[in-house]
């Protein structure tokens, strides 16, 4: 008994000895290019603004978190809420929101559809569904606006249908922004969802069948819930990167109204403010970092007991 | 076959890193869609040069890679509204275009121009306007007024499109409230300025880079736009005129420059003379449909370009067009609060 | 044979992935059609033509452009998706511990920042490091690339680690097979549906990258999203969609090939 203990607190320090190299590589190049870099943000927000963009390094200043929340009004130099930047994010955080709910309710019957269809033809659809996206991005949008266009392929089909009579304005709305991220985004929820489903044991929802479970109560018992890793992966993959999204917005929406991407790219362009674009930025990563770790915590605890 | 060839050089080049400093390169940072590759092969036969064309997308963005540095680039063009700020803060090298062989060719209007006096630095490349386009089947009335986007007439509501440039558009509606410096600090005019710009956003309907197409198939009936785009526009549909504002309207123009940390000063000095000579000039307007500031150059432009009214500034609107200068800091920011607060 | 019942039907789920594919199609046949434009616009169609493969194929920057972005986009994909698997291991394959929640925020972290962002923070950093260094090379433009890649590869690679049994692998433990021989046996082929999508995200994302390249890149390293850009401001032709056309039909050939000889091997 004992030679099994032994066992076991080596195979203990060995599991903690790899839980370190294995991600060694990973951690090491997001620590050099991307929390590095995060750390110069950080830094930035704290200084003084220069003159034509950059900053005056090792000056320090709050000015640039300041203006997150608060602002002085141009004409009477009173102290108040940063409204403009409130509606921006609240309307980011709404449309986010709703393309991720679009993707999921959309990419979960893709990704199912995939996981049960014949195992030989798995690959081929998965093809199929990252085949568009090697068009790059601005060529996609540029035909998504052609298919959305007062004069284009949707508005031309649905008049000769009869289905309206004028072509729906589709374009430069925020209902095109909506229906241009959904499209660009959905492959980052199918292939998670795709990861999960695909593992999905069917004898469960056979035995759950046997027990009279009709097939929609066997998904939304069953399935759903043993795949929610994946439906988790999905909506992160989703969720963060409409929120920073700057390219569909400016060429669906019109840019008529600025996304949280685009204020932030305003201020490290045109409005020459470094500090106030990297506060604004840390405000949203410091968001999203911290709703996460909710997630997961909360989603590693509601897991299947598969650990240890 | 060429192109096999070129495709199988390229990965050469790739797995040869850094060979930018090597004799007989000239790395030039310009806008996207801007170079012409007719006067870059010219260039590159008469020198024995290798040219290397890199894309910026804004004034901003270019300023910012540059200042960082490490990027190799010896030629850049920033715009006439951000040379200034190149210079004051030492990033271009004095190379005396003045004293240069073609420099005589330069049209004497832009020598002593406001941001470079005397050319001490640039070279001019392209200049333009900016201002309306209109669609004379859709609206008859007067084009040569800001008020198309500022104030819209009822006919085009809602089918206006607007440059997503901050400078150029706060320009226009600051000379459209009565205001005469660009750069005004003047809170009575700013605050006309933000109340005409809120009340006018929600009969635009799009404020992006037009291409050429949304005019012409009908989803634009008119805009704020610059002149050589204008042209294309007119050229594809004679319906369309552009109108220079009377209240007045920025004039801009791009201009060659060598950068202080330019790996390949001597090319680069030979490429600022080369393209003041009247022929390789006329390329670069061929190409880009902008008029040149080079004297001389109109006689090899294509025949379209010679008399169009969108490049060739009508005697009686010339006087309303102004350059912009940098605004200082504490403008912009009150620019940009503005800028927001429309936009929010 | 009537069609047997199956627990594995769910009314209207293959009707709508059926609809989201042809939506996913639509616009791409539409690119596809304006590549064959006679005219010089991609919104109205004047007939057909050739000319805009030709003017592509005769333009030097895109042809070296698309070779640059398909010399960064598998290289990036690849280390990517070898350290998100190996990442995606620590995380799962191990008893629980503090700082694994952390951890896996960390390596998730790239995609938090908004691209703009990193794309300023990368400028600062890289810049001092090339005048320090005087490389200017191609190096810089692949690591950012595959610090970015790394969480779209490692959350559905993990995902899929969650729900996976352990009792193959313990079983093959428990069979003196050492850790490697149980990856390679049993792990691996078990989690592979969820490596290929993994590397297939990354390779997407980082083919689509426009705002970070734009910053970082060097003289002469345009890609092809960044050229792309640099024609926004002015017109776009039909060169673009000329250019994506080919990219697409030489992307099936590719996969076509593979698929049809990795089908003879079962």
């Amino acid at each position: 008994m004992a030679n099994a203990a032994e066992i076991a607190t080596a195979a203990a320090r060995a599991d903690v000895r790899n839980r370190w190299w294995l991600a060694a590589p990973a951690l090491a190049i997001v620590l050099l290019a991307a929390i590095g870099p995060l750390v110069v943000v950080v830094l930035y927000s704290f200084m003084v603004k220069g003159d034509y963009g950059d900053v005056k390094y090792w000056q320090f200043s709050l000015d640039g978190w300041f203006s997150v929340i608060f602002e002085r009004d141009v004409f009477d130099d009173t102290l108040k809420l940063a409204d403009a930047h409130l509606t921006i994010l609240w309307r980011s955080v709404k449309l986010s929101v709703i393309t991720t709910l679009v993707t999921l309710l959309l990419g979960f019957p893709v990704a199912y559809f995939i996981a049960t269809c014949d195992r030989r033809w798995r690959d081929f659809w998965l093809f199929m569904i990252t085949l568009p996206f090697w068009t790059n991005l601005l060529i996609r949008t540029f035909a998504i606006q052609e298919v959305f266009r007062n004069e284009g392929v949707l508005n031309s089909a649905l008049l000769w249908l009869g289905a309206i009579k004028r072509p729906l304005q589709i374009m430069f709305t925020d209902l095109g922004i909506l229906l241009g991220m959904a499209y660009v985004y959905l492959p980052l929820m199918v292939l998670p969802l795709y990861a999960s489903l695909e593992r999905f044991d069917f004898r469960f929802a056979e035995a759950a069948a046997d027990l009279y479970a009709s097939n929609f109560k066997v998904l939304r018992r069953i399935i759903i819930p043993m795949v929610r890793p994946g439906i988790i992966a999905g909506s992160i993959l989703v969720f963060i990167p409409s929120l920073g999204a700057y390219v569909t917005p400016r060429l669906l929406g019109g840019g008529r109204s600025l996304m949280l991407g685009n204020l932030i790219e305003l201020q490290f362009g045109q409005g020459r403010n470094w500090p106030l674009g990297s506060a604004l930025s840390i405000t949203l990563t410091g968001g999203v970092m911290l709703a996460l770790l909710v997630y997961v915590r909360a989603a590693s605890k509601s897991g299947s007991g598969h650990h240890g | 076959m060429r192109s096999l060839v070129t495709a199988a050089a390229s990965i050469f080049a790739l797995l040869h890193i850094g060979t930018a400093n090597a004799e007989g390169v000239l790395n030039i940072f310009n806008w996207g869609n801007y170079t012409s590759p007719e006067l870059i092969k010219k260039f590159e036969e008469k020198y024995n040069v290798k040219v290397t064309i890199t894309d910026f997308d804004s004034n901003d963005t270019a300023l910012a890679k540059t200042r960082q540095g490490g990027n190799d680039f010896d030629i850049v063009v920033p715009t006439s509204t951000f040379v200034k700020i190149w210079i004051d803060e030492g990033l271009l090298l004095e190379t005396r275009p003045d004293q240069m062989e073609n420099f005589k060719n330069v049209d004497p209007r832009w020598v002593n121009v406001d941001f470079d006096p005397g050319r001490h630095y640039t070279v001019p490349w392209q200049w333009g306007t900016t201002g309306m386009l209109v669609n004379t089947s859709v609206y008859s009335g007067d084009p040569n007024t800001s008020a198309i986007f500022l104030d819209p007439p009822a006919e085009l509501q809602g089918k206006l499109s607007v440059l997503p440039e901050m400078g150029d558009i706060l320009t226009l509606a600051i000379y459209y409230e009565g205001g005469t410096d660009a750069c005004t600090s003047d809170k009575n005019i700013l605050r006309k300025v933000r109340d005409r710009l809120v009340a006018a956003r929600p009969k635009w309907l799009s404020l992006d880079y037009p291409s050429l197409e949304k005019y012409t198939a009908g989803d634009f009936d008119a805009g704020v736009n610059w002149g050589g785009a204008s042209m294309r526009v007119r050229l594809e549909n004679p319906h369309f005129v552009y109108g220079y504002p009377k209240e007045g309207y920025p004039i801009w123009m791009d201009n060659v420059a060598v950068l202080k940390t330019a790996p390949n000063v001597e090319n680069a000095k030979l490429f600022q003379n080369f393209v003041m000579d009247p022929e390789n000039a006329a390329l670069i307007s061929a190409y880009a449909r902008y008029a040149n500031g080079i004297a001389g150059s109109e006689k090899f432009m294509p025949e379209e370009m010679k008399n169009a009214p969108e490049i060739v500034v009508p005697a009686e609107f010339l006087d309303k067009g102004r350059f912009t200068p940098a605004c200082p800091p504490e403008v912009n920011e009150m620019y940009t609060k503005i800028w927001t607060e429309v936009l929010k | 044979m009537a069609r047997r019942y199956s627990v594995r039907r769910q009314r209207g789920f293959t009707s709508i992935a059926l609809l989201c594919f042809a939506l996913l199609y639509l616009p791409i046949a539409t690119m596809v059609v304006f590549a064959f434009n006679a005219g010089t616009t991609v919104g109205a169609l004047e007939g057909v033509s050739l000319r805009w493969f030709a003017t592509a194929w005769n333009n030097d920057r895109v042809i070296e452009a698309t070779i640059r972005s398909l010399t960064v986009a598998p290289i990036a994909a690849l280390v990517a998706t070898v350290a998100a698997t190996m990442a995606a291991l620590a995380t799962t394959r191990t008893a629980s511990y503090r700082g694994l929640a952390f951890k896996v925020a960390f390596i998730n972290q790239p995609l938090m920042v908004p691209e703009i962002v990193t794309a300023v923070a990368l400028l600062v950093v890289f810049s001092r490091i090339k005048v320090w260094t005087g490389y200017t090379g191609i190096g810089y433009l692949i690591a950012a690339h595959i610090a970015f890649c790394i969480p779209f590869a490692f959350l559905p690679i993990r995902a899929r680690l969650e729900t996976m049994d352990l009792s193959l692998e313990r079983a093959a433990a428990d069979l003196y097979a050492t850790p490697w021989m149980v990856f390679r046996r049993v792990t691996f082929p078990l989690l592979w549906p969820a490596i290929l999508a993994g590397f297939m995200l990354a390779f997407v994302v980082s083919l689509d990258d426009v705002v970070i390249t734009e910053f970082i890149k060097s003289a002469g390293q345009e890609t092809l999203p960044t050229y792309m850009l640099g024609q926004l401001r002015r017109t776009v032709t039909p060169e673009m969609n000329a250019i994506s056309t080919m990219f697409l039909a030489l992307s099936i050939a590719v996969v076509t090939l593979f698929f049809f000889l990795s089908r003879k091997k079962d």
